[in-house]
């Protein structure tokens, strides 16, 4: 079949919408997974715990499927990056996992018995699915961006050749805590928007917190990074056509590597500068009771502080520390020129679709989780 | 154990648990939905009030279906890494256009389905559920191309340069004969599912003498509409079997017990004991011609039976050979136009040389006596396989007996006269999922040694990880899921116990306690007082 656009072409697009549906990902789903962050703290009676809770309850499903769409896309247009870094992070994985099978039952089982202990139970179990994901994402960013311990053998099996605390070392968690301080940030906002006193003025000072940490973290690990992080660079030629055999190339180790990109393609600096002017104008938001405002300036913080590292390593998407020239390029990790092509397609027809019809679904929902849900003949959100 | 086989038993254990959930979802989305479009058309509030009740038990299986399906997403990276490597660039296409498609639409309305009783129309709400629906189905299509991908690999081709498959087709892959009968006969298997439970619930109520008319109502609609469910799966079961016959050869030897070819039109072994060790079916029972017309539908077409099916996997095995020792002289150097010939010309038993691997490092160097083990190998457990489409067959059969009995007596209105088609019906409960987990084992169990039929074989796949990591995870699994099954077993009652009118009546939960998942009435209906029970 003739393929209409370029194979090069369609890297890049595809580099793009990965990064599009993490970022879909983070600003949809990351505000349920803040708010449940915040659940034991913001509701004090089990009352307010299920006004917070019926504020994200009609909405999280969808929202989590951007997290099962990046899997599926990743598999579909970068089979070599999915086959990596998922049996890589094993039991990271296997962790998140966990915490995201206790988020759909915590939502549907917990009102169903009438007990506090059970409820307090289900509660917990969704604070720990919020946190858990949170922290892994932020600290499997921060360990991209210092390169992963890979190989592959003859037959281009991929082979983990590190342990799982290696993963935990102090750049990543200085990321995950970016993610946490951020997803607070942005599940505050949301909260805000969604209830009535006294659950948003607590949501109001936990977001003008969150929004001032995620400001200073953000800042030190971009400091970090520059400082003494150790970035990769194609050595050799790029042969960005090329069938993706990622054993093709050469790639050295340079300190300050990460940061050319801000040299080559000076716009890549709207990244960082949104991720930090985003945090400052959420603070301020929250500051001035403009609670909309709040929410979209936290979106775009979360878009901006998402998009920096991916951005910063392109075009890399899984370097390996251990054998460098093994590292996964946008160049050399995708899919057949013809699976990208169609994949597109798809995604061309069925994302606007997808979008039109969230849109619907968050315009019937709208408006604050009515506190009269209590009273007979109320009704729930 | 090592990781092969702790991976292997993760992903069966966590996709039979999965498809626990699944055929329910299928079946009652679907039936949910013909009950709200009999209230909207019909404007009667005793439906409104069937389709809240089912729904309730809807969204506490639908919450367990999400929560299992996504481990298996995930698990294909995690556990089977070199599977992914090896064919993601046509298997990750489905999966991917599955969470675009349908994930979204039935994740999305989904939660409107219980939020939006009041704020939507009518109509509006109808469409949501429809949605619903859909969804749900699509996600199934987009899954069963996948998993038929697997069992017979169309429309992609082996790339020496990228060491993978990758696609040359993708229309044959959507249109692959194997998806179109798997999708029919898994869809229509959950339609029994739903169809059982709605059926074997009801009947409860009767025999208890609660909520008569509601459950009336109810069977009425799930006899029909597992009637024509039953048949479906009959019928697309036996295309699903002449699909098997075209490209799963040993797996219908497998499943017939089928050990040396027989002169043409072959027997049916009604009843049989496969003996692996003696290489031989015995006590058989056979009916005359019916499995020749069955799998073939001719009276002169061979069956081969294993024994013929293995001497073919030997000279494919010696081709493959040929194929491989090509591959090897690369490394991974760009390989020369006569490299790249030889390969083409052997591509399709590459797969088979790779069975060597088990035995040797290096498969050119492949001694007769290994060859030959790795030949025997393309044969899975026959009495496994043998008895479990026996059970399944038989049960499809009991269904349509069912509920063709119980059509006939809702169409006589004549339920509570017959108690002992009450107690049938509710004993009837399990089956529907015995007969879809056997199914399964069939298909999957059946295709062993391979993963991908003829492509790769299973014990390549896994992921290069330690095996501690799996136990942890397999381990962790097991208690979790254990765990979530008995609280949604201990829900699941708790809901049909309270029954369609007293589940709203529960004073916590219809006012001070609004549940998340909003299932009460005064959530999902306000200011309705749940009807008055009727005779
Ligand atoms: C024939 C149908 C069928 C089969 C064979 C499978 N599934 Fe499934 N799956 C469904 C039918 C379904 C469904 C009916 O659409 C579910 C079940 C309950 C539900 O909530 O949606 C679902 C849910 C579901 C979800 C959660 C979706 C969401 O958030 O809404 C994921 C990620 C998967 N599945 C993935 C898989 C994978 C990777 C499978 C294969 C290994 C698989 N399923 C087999
Ligand atoms: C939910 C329905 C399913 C059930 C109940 C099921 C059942 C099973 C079982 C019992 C095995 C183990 C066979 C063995 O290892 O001996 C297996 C293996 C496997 N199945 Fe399925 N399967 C289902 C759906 C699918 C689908 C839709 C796919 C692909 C899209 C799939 C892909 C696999 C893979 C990759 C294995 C690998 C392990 C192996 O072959 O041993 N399965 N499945
Ligand atoms: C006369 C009745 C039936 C026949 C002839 C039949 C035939 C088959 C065959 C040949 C397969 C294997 C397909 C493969 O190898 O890939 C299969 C699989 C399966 N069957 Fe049946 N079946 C029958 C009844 C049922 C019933 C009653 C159910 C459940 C309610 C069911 C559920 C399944 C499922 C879930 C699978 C696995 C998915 C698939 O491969 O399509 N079957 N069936």
């Amino acid at each position: 079949m003739h393929v209409p656009l370029d194979y090069d072409t369609l890297r890049v697009v595809w580099w793009a919408l990965l990064g599009a549906l993490l970022v879909g990902f983070a600003v949809f789903d990351g505000f349920d997974l803040g708010t449940a962050i915040l659940l034991p703290f913001l509701g004090r009676t089990d009352r307010e715990r299920r006004i917070l809770i019926n504020s994200i309850g009609p909405v999280w499903e969808g929202n989590q499927v951007w997290f099962i769409l990046g899997g599926g896309a990743s598999f579909a247009a970068w089979p070599p990056v999915y086959a990596a870094s998922f049996s890589g992070f094993y039991v990271a994985m296997f962790v998140t996992l966990v915490a995201l099978i206790l988020r759909p039952v915590a939502f549907k089982f917990r009102g169903k018995v009438d007990s506090s202990l059970w409820r307090s139970i289900w509660d917990w179990a969704l604070f720990f699915g919020g946190l858990a994901p949170a922290v892994i994402f932020g600290v499997a960013f921060g360990n991209l961006l210092q390169g992963v311990p890979f190989r592959f053998d003859h037959d281009l099996r991929v082979v983990y050749t590190g342990t799982f605390f290696q993963l935990l070392n102090p750049f990543a968690l200085l990321c995950g805590l970016v993610s946490v301080s951020m997803l607070i940030m942005h599940g505050a906002a949301y909260v805000r928007t969604k209830t009535l006193e006294p659950i948003a003025g607590r949501a109001r000072a936990a977001g003008i917190l969150a929004s001032l940490l995620t400001l200073a973290l953000f800042a030190v690990g971009g400091y970090y990074a520059y400082l003494t992080l150790d970035g990769y660079a194609v050595s050799s030629q790029i042969a960005a056509n090329a069938p993706s055999n990622p054993l093709r190339k050469t790639v050295e180790v340079a300190t300050g590597a990460w940061m050319r990109n801000y040299d080559r393609y000076p716009w890549s600096l709207a990244a960082p500068i949104l991720g930090l002017v985003g945090a400052l104008l959420t603070a301020a938001m929250f500051a001035f009771r403009r609670e909309k405002a709040a929410f979209v300036t936290s979106a775009a913080a979360v878009v901006g502080i998402v998009a920096t590292p991916g951005l910063a390593m392109f075009p890399f998407i899984m370097p390996s520390s251990s054998e460098p020239n093994a590292s996964l390029t946008a160049w050399d990790a995708s899919s057949s020129h013809l699976t990208l092509f169609v994949m597109l397609i798809a995604v061309v027809i069925f994302l606007p679709i997808v979008l039109a019809y969230t849109a619907w679904v968050y315009r019937v929902l709208r408006g604050k989780v009515p506190s009269h849900i209590f009273e007979p003949g109320g009704h729930a959100y | 154990m090592d990781v092969v086989e702790l991976s292997r038993l993760q992903f069966a254990l966590t996709a039979l648990y999965h498809f626990l959930f699944v055929p329910l979802t299928l079946g009652l989305s679907v039936l949910l939905a013909i009950m709200e479009s009999v209230y909207v058309m019909t404007g009667l509030r005793v439906w409104r009030d069937i389709t809240i009740f089912w729904g309730i038990l809807f969204g506490i299986n639908f919450a367990m279906g999400v929560a299992t399906g996504i481990t298996m997403e995930f698990q294909f990276g995690t556990n089977w890494s070199y599977y992914s490597q090896y064919v993601g660039d046509v298997f990750g296409a489905p999966l991917a256009i599955e969470g675009l498609m349908a994930f979204f639409l039935e994740a999305t309305f989904i939660g409107l389905f219980f939020f939006g009783w009041d704020r939507l129309s009518k109509p509006g709400h109808l469409a949501v559920t429809w949605c619903v629906a859909l969804g749900s189905n699509f996600s199934a299509l987009w899954i069963l191309v996948a998993n038929a991908w697997m069992q017979n690999p169309v429309g992609s081709h082996f790339n020496p340069d990228t060491i993978r498959m990758e696609v040359t087709d993708f229309m044959a892959v959507l249109f692959n004969p194997v998806a179109q009968s798997k999708f029919v006969h898994t869809v229509a298997a959950g339609y029994v599912t739903g169809a059982v439970f709605v059926l074997a619930i009801g009947a409860w109520y009767l025999l208890q003498g609660r909520h008569r008319a509601f459950a009336r109502r109810s069977m009425t609609v799930a006899a029909s509409f597992g009637l024509a469910s039953a048949l479906s799966v009959v019928v697309l079961g036996d295309e699903s079997g002449y699909n098997t016959t075209e490209n799963q050869k040993v797996k219908l030897a497998a499943m017939e017990g089928l050990w040396r070819s027989e002169p043409p039109p072959a027997a049916f072994t009604i009843f049989g004991i496969p003996d692996p060790e003696r290489r031989e079916t015995r006590f058989a029972i056979q009916a005359p011609w019916m499995l020749g017309l069955i799998a073939t539908r001719s009276l002169t077409t061979v069956i081969p039976g294993i024994f013929e099916l293995v001497d073919d996997a030997k000279a494919r095995i010696g081709h493959g050979m040929e194929g491989y020792a090509a591959m090897r002289s690369l490394g991974a150097a760009e390989p020369t136009a006569a490299v790249r010939r030889t390969i083409e010309e052997r591509q399709g038993d590459l797969g088979y040389a790779l069975l060597l691997r088990r035995y040797t490092d290096d498969p050119t160097k492949a001694t007769p006596e290994q060859i030959e083990r790795a030949a025997w190998d393309t044969v899975p457990n026959v009495p496994v396989i043998f008895w479990s489409f026996r059970v399944m067959v038989a049960l499809g059969f009991y269904f349509i007996a069912l509920f063709a009995v119980m059509f006939y007596v809702s169409s006589r209105r004549a339920f509570e006269q017959r108690r002992w088609l009450l107690r049938l019906s509710f004993w009837s409960l399990p089956l529907p999922w015995i007969a879809a987990e056997l199914g399964w084992i069939v298909a999957e169990y059946g295709r062993q040694p391979w993963i991908i039929e003829g492509v790769l074989p299973t014990f390549l796949a896994a992921s290069p990880i330690p095996a501690g990591n799996v136990w942890l995870s397999l381990a962790g699994f097991f208690i979790f899921y254990l765990a979530l099954l008995v609280v949604d077993i201990f829900l699941l009652v708790k809901y049909v116990r309270l029954g369609p009118a007293e589940s709203w009546e529960i004073p916590d939960l219809a006012t001070r306690q609004a549940p998340p998942g909003g299932v009460a009435l005064e959530e999902v209906a306000p200011g309705i007082a749940p009807s008055a029970p009727e005779s």
